[in-house]
């Protein structure tokens, strides 16, 4: 029974911040343009040499995507604080938890499912090998809910703040590091002709285990940031 | 235990608790430090590979060591703020971020002067050095968050919650540094195998680790005492305090 509504709540948080960002399509599309500019940045700041690229390639684009991911992340929880649906959502009888999983899928819906589709193409630009191909969309696969979820702790914690940007970053970065290491590592491997399937499992468990302990953090910030 | 506890997470109590220690934890840190450094620095044997320049050793591993167990400490401070809502747990983490973040750099600072002769470079990409590098990116952070907000309650209940963060990924980091490290084999300067001790060496640096331990415990003391009286400006026993404040610490 209270399963059921609970369910039902989470459906209608994610249909209505879908409307709202389909309203305001901007927000999701410029941090993508961001990502190809400055994927385009890195050939000309480097030189368009195919083995320069192909070797910088995988972690070029990492490092862009969470340059990307921090963004837009301010916007996470701050229209809702301002006009007050975020204490509603303290105040509901749902686990605020379940509420901010919902918020940490959408984000990804909106910017990290746009960023793996767009991966292969920024591959295409820098030369990336072809058989790098498959892995490097696979770690953005693995890797951008992780970034969504630990955005979403950062931009709880911020969120009362008038002015969070340069702050998020130098929260987060440092917490990035693991991710991207592995990343690059199973790109890597994958050009060398060895099994990623190791780093690949890394990533997965790393994603594991922040969606699981990322929403009690965010519900946590919250309660924080609205009293 | 609680009924002993309890009294300490009002401000006054523990002010003149922590008042009572300092004059101690001072004074053994010095004594502590002063014997530990000088037999280090001056009386150990050199090393057979290295001479003297190993010496840095005795400021180099005492920094690292309490620069992680600070983050520690800061870490359970920080559960305790959120689990029993403790005002002065919230304190203590601004007292003992900056303490922390001063060891970690210490010990990047002491690390960069001790590599440039050994292994012919100020900044290698090892796994330990890096990891302390982000170390160090912690420690700020949890500062600039505790410190953004001008509410000071919930800068620290931020601040705490970063910190739990913090300390679950630690150990990520660090494991994923150690293993980037050994996948990127680039470096061309291995370490040196290291010897092990003989007891004239370790035997101050034990000693060295001690003192820093207390001369940290010193410094949190200290600086947690001044948060206290900062954010109990208002009430009528800082004030008391601060009129007649050589009497009244006693």
């Amino acid at each position: 029974m209270n399963n059921a509504r609970y369910s039902s709540l989470v459906w209608a948080l994610m249909r209505r911040d879908l409307s709202v960002a389909m309203r305001r399509k901007s927000d999701s599309i410029n941090p993508l343009l961001f990502v190809l500019m400055v994927v385009t940045l890195f050939p000309i700041a480097v030189g368009p040499s195919h083995e320069v690229l192909g070797r910088i390639a995988a972690g070029v684009i990492w490092v862009v995507a969470l340059l990307a991911s921090l963004l837009g992340s301010e916007r996470l929880f701050r229209d809702d604080y301002v006009d007050g649906t975020l204490e509603q959502m303290v105040l509901s009888p749902a686990p605020l938890e379940l509420l901010a999983l919902a918020k940490i899928a959408v984000h990804w819906l909106l910017s990290g499912l746009p960023l793996v589709i767009l991966s292969p193409f920024c591959a295409l630009l820098l030369k990336l090998p072809l058989d790098g191909w498959l892995t490097l969309v696979l770690t953005l696969l693995l890797g951008t809910p992780m970034l969504s979820a630990m955005t979403a702790i950062g931009a709880a914690l911020t969120v009362s703040l008038g002015r969070g940007g340069a702050l998020l970053s130098l929260l987060l970065l440092p917490l990035f590091i693991p991710l991207v290491i592995f990343a690059t590592a199973a790109v890597e491997s994958t050009l060398l002709g060895m099994p990623a399937i190791g780093q690949l499992m890394f990533l997965a468990g790393f994603m594991v285990l922040t969606l699981t302990l990322a929403p009690v953090a965010v519900a946590a910030a919250i309660k924080v940031s609205v009293n | 235990m609680w009924r002993w506890l309890h009294p300490y997470a009002k401000g006054q109590a523990s002010y003149q608790l922590l008042g009572r220690w300092l004059p101690w934890l001072t004074g053994s840190a010095l004594l502590v430090l002063a014997v530990g450094l000088v037999w280090g620095l001056l009386f150990a044997p050199p090393d057979y590979q290295q001479g003297d320049s190993y010496r840095i050793i005795f400021i180099h591993v005492p920094s690292a060591m309490l620069s992680m167990g600070t983050y520690t400490g800061m870490a359970i401070a920080a559960l305790v703020a959120l689990v029993w809502q403790i005002r002065t747990a919230e304190w203590s983490i601004a007292a003992m971020a900056p303490v922390g973040a001063v060891l970690t750099f210490i010990s990047l600072i002491t690390g960069a002067a001790w590599g440039k002769p050994m292994w012919g470079t100020w900044w290698e990409w090892d796994a330990r050095m890096t990891s302390q590098l982000i170390l160090l990116f912690l420690y700020l952070g949890v500062l600039a968050l505790y410190h953004a907000f001008n509410d000071s309650r919930t800068g620290a209940k931020a601040a705490s919650i970063l910190a739990l963060v913090g300390v679950v990924n630690i150990p990520i980091i660090h494991f994923s540094v150690y293993w980037w490290n050994s996948l990127h084999q680039g470096a061309t300067i291995t370490k040196f195998a290291k010897p092990s001790m003989p007891p004239d060496m370790y035997i101050p640096l034990f000693v060295c680790i001690f003192g820093f331990m207390l001369m940290t415990a010193a410094f949190i003391t200290q600086r947690l005492r001044h948060e206290i009286l900062r954010q109990e400006l208002h009430r009528p026993w800082v004030q008391q305090v601060l009129l007649n404040s050589p009497v009244k610490e006693q």
